[in-house]
């Protein structure tokens, strides 16, 4: 499979309520794709299916596997999901707010590390430098994030823009093939947006990972993607480059009122 | 300020009416006369109202965030400058292990026998803790485990003559499976759900306990059980309390260098980030029922553990030992000591256990005094009293840190 993310008729009901209607959506390696839509159209629960925190009703979510065959991860538990590749964060901040900023970078690598019980009790040599890469891997992580010197400080003392920078660092230590990010300009200012910009950006040259992204900042949207999906009621109305979005009248109807010339 | 005032001032107002026909009329029955003692009006007054005003002082002072946010809880310094410095936390280590190690020779066996039953508690304590703790699942059944370890050896014991050194692994790797068999039905459950099936899990090993008299003698309990063997001396009664007691302090030891280990290593940095936000924990890669068994096994095996040296320790075991009573006591052990802490749960053990013991002299009042300064804490101190404190990680040159 030449794509590394391939949903085809994903569908979510609600008891009555379809949530996410047939979206198919498709992203290549090391591609900046958004996610866009109204409030309420059904982004964040696309990504909780696609990252097993939902089972979706109907359609195929398909992952390339490390040889490069395509594998349906429907119904797969979160954490599995993580271990095939895809790496994730929240749209309202789910930290570990009272673990420190290390520790919570280090929950991410987990999944990559094998210490067992008789590990950690008798601590061996082997357990012992398992840990101790770990923990420098996750300091490389928060370096390339600015984020080392607030290294031993809980999380949950970081100032706000600092919170969604942590997660971004928590996500990357899963080592995802591809990062979701879920809102992550929410609540920054314009300057703290400019430079997320310019983070994410240099996330995906330097990782050479792919980047899936759902935000309302037209402006970080329209500067960073290269392709962009727009949902409404669940369903995907639109998709194409920036240039095709911005004059699409179907999206400008949806998002009647609102300005996405930014 | 002047509001605090009025609002104590009415307190003590309404105080004062409440009591008046109890503290101030006194009716002479022989006399026929009335007795009125105002002066117990004034002294609920006044004491009332200091009392009041105090108490909203100390409310407020705990809800400010100016205070709140530089200050640094006494016991956080300790641990961070004992971390700091760990020629301190040696000396220390040294002192502590001293005393222990001479406590017997000072002491008389009542004394020695209140120690060990403390240390009983502090490993139960720290059993419990990575369950709760360090894992956040509320378990009020942990009780049922220690019935277990404590079953298995009494039985072992009695029918089989098998020996104590022998039957405490067994003890152990039986309460794990037992923790096991508790936590698969419950993996999706949280918080007062979770807490309502384990009170009934620690229920149903009792009533099965005090039920089957085949297998466990029902209420009557087990009786003549072997003390445990000590290189097969002849010990007197005190040597053996002796003894016990320096098994205890060994297994102690044991427990709190495995716990620490634990708690900061990978599977211990799950649990606690299971118990921070379950959904994050997944999403990032953790899976949950692995951890929570883990979590649910390796709490049992202590108190399968313990039960073993219970039922050596006393030489007789019955189901009234294993009420949810006990659940209570372990697990306030670690709520008052701070969740997750290891020197919260051995300061919580020893304040739980001794502190009762040593309070007789105040016979009936002592539940009461005990029961109010437990209110108290949960509203002054609720995360405890020792807060949880996170290592830090150094990497240049330091490396034994890590380990250590
Ligand atoms: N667990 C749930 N149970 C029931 N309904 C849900 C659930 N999660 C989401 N919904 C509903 O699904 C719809 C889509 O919600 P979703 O959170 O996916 O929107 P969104 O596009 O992320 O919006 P926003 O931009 O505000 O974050 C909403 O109508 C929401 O109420
Ligand atoms: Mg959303």
């Amino acid at each position: 499979m030449e794509n590394i993310l391939e949903v085809k008729g994903l569908t979510m009901d609600f008891g009555g309520l379809r949530a996410v209607d047939s979206v198919d959506l498709y992203v290549k390696p090391k591609e900046i794709v958004a996610l866009i839509g109204p409030n309420g159209a059904g982004k964040t629960t696309f990504f909780n299916c696609v990252t097993g925190i939902y089972t979706p009703t109907k359609g195929d979510i398909l992952v390339s596997s490390n040889s490069g065959s395509a594998v349906r991860i429907n119904g797969f538990k979160p954490n599995r999901v993580t271990e095939r590749g895809l790496g994730r964060t929240f749209q309202n901040i789910r930290l570990f707010p009272n673990m420190t900023v290390l520790e919570n970078v280090m929950i991410g690598k987990h999944c990559r590390l094998s210490a067992k019980i008789l590990g950690a009790l008798f601590r061996d040599k082997k357990t012992r430098a398992e840990e101790l890469k770990a923990a420098q891997e996750c300091y490389t992580i928060l370096e390339k994030l600015g984020l080392e010197k607030a290294c031993d400080e809980l999380a949950s003392n970081l100032p706000y823009g600092d919170q969604r920078k942590l997660e971004i660092a928590r996500a990357l230590a899963t080592e995802p093939k591809m990062l979701l990010l879920d809102e992550p300009a929410a609540g920054m200012n314009p300057q703290e947006t400019v430079e997320l910009t310019h983070l994410i950006r240099r996330i995906r040259d330097t990782e050479q990972i792919a980047i899936l992204l759902i935000e309302h900042d037209m402006k970080l949207v329209m500067n960073l993607s290269e392709r962009i999906y727009v949902m409404d009621h669940g369903q995907k109305i639109a998709d194409g480059t920036p240039l095709d979005i911005r004059n699409n009248p179907e999206v400008i109807k949806a998002y009647l009122g609102e300005d996405i010339d930014a | 300020m002047t509001q605090e005032i009025l609002k104590s001032l009415k307190a003590a107002i309404w105080f004062m009416f409440l009591t008046f026909p109890i503290m101030v009329i006194k009716v002479n029955t022989v006399y026929k006369t009335i007795e009125w003692r105002w002066m117990n009006m004034v002294f609920i007054g006044v004491g009332i109202f200091v009392g009041s005003f105090v108490w909203r002082w100390l409310l407020n002072r705990k809800d400010n965030p100016t205070v709140k946010k530089d200050h640094v809880p006494v016991s956080t310094r300790i641990q961070s400058y004992l971390a700091e410095n760990p020629m301190a936390k040696r000396a220390l280590q040294g002192v502590l292990l001293a005393a222990l190690l001479c406590f017997p020779i000072f002491m008389n066996a009542y004394q020695i026998n209140i120690f060990t039953v403390a240390l009983m508690y502090i490993i139960l304590g720290l059993g419990l803790n990575i369950v709760v703790g360090l894992a956040g699942l509320l378990d009020l059944g942990y009780v049922a485990f220690y019935a277990v370890g404590a079953y298995t050896y009494a039985l072992l014991n009695t029918n089989f003559g098998m020996s104590f050194w022998v039957v405490l692994p067994i003890g152990g790797a039986l309460a794990a499976i037992f923790g096991i068999l508790l936590g698969f039905p419950v993996l999706r459950l949280r918080g007062d759900y979770l807490a309502i099936v384990t009170l009934g899990f620690g229920e149903i090993i009792r009533l099965v306990l005090e039920n089957w008299n085949d297998f466990s003698h029902g209420p009557s309990g087990i009786a003549g059980i072997d003390k445990p063997d000590f290189f097969g001396l002849e010990l007197s009664l005190n040597q053996m309390t002796d003894a016990i007691y320096y098994m205890m302090v060994a297994f102690t030891i044991i427990t709190i260098f495995f716990v620490g280990r634990l708690q900061n290593s990978r599977i211990g940095r799950a649990w606690l980030a299971l118990r921070e936000d379950e959904i994050a924990c997944q999403a990032m890669g953790i899976g949950r029922t692995r951890t929570k068994l883990m979590a649910f096994a390796l709490g049992a095996t202590w108190a399968g553990l313990m039960g073993v040296v219970f039922a050596a320790k006393t030489s007789f075991i019955n189901p009234a030992s294993f009420t949810f009573l006990e659940s209570a006591i372990i697990l306030s052990i670690v709520v008052l000591g701070g969740m997750g802490s290891i020197p919260g749960v051995i300061l919580g053990a020893l304040i739980m256990i001794l502190l009762p013991e040593y309070m007789r002299s105040f016979s009936e009042y002592r539940m009461i005094i005990f029961g109010g300064a437990m209110v108290l804490m949960m509203v002054f101190r609720p995360q405890g009293l020792v807060s949880n404190f996170r290592r830090k990680y150094s990497f240049h040159g330091v490396d034994e840190r890590l380990g250590g």
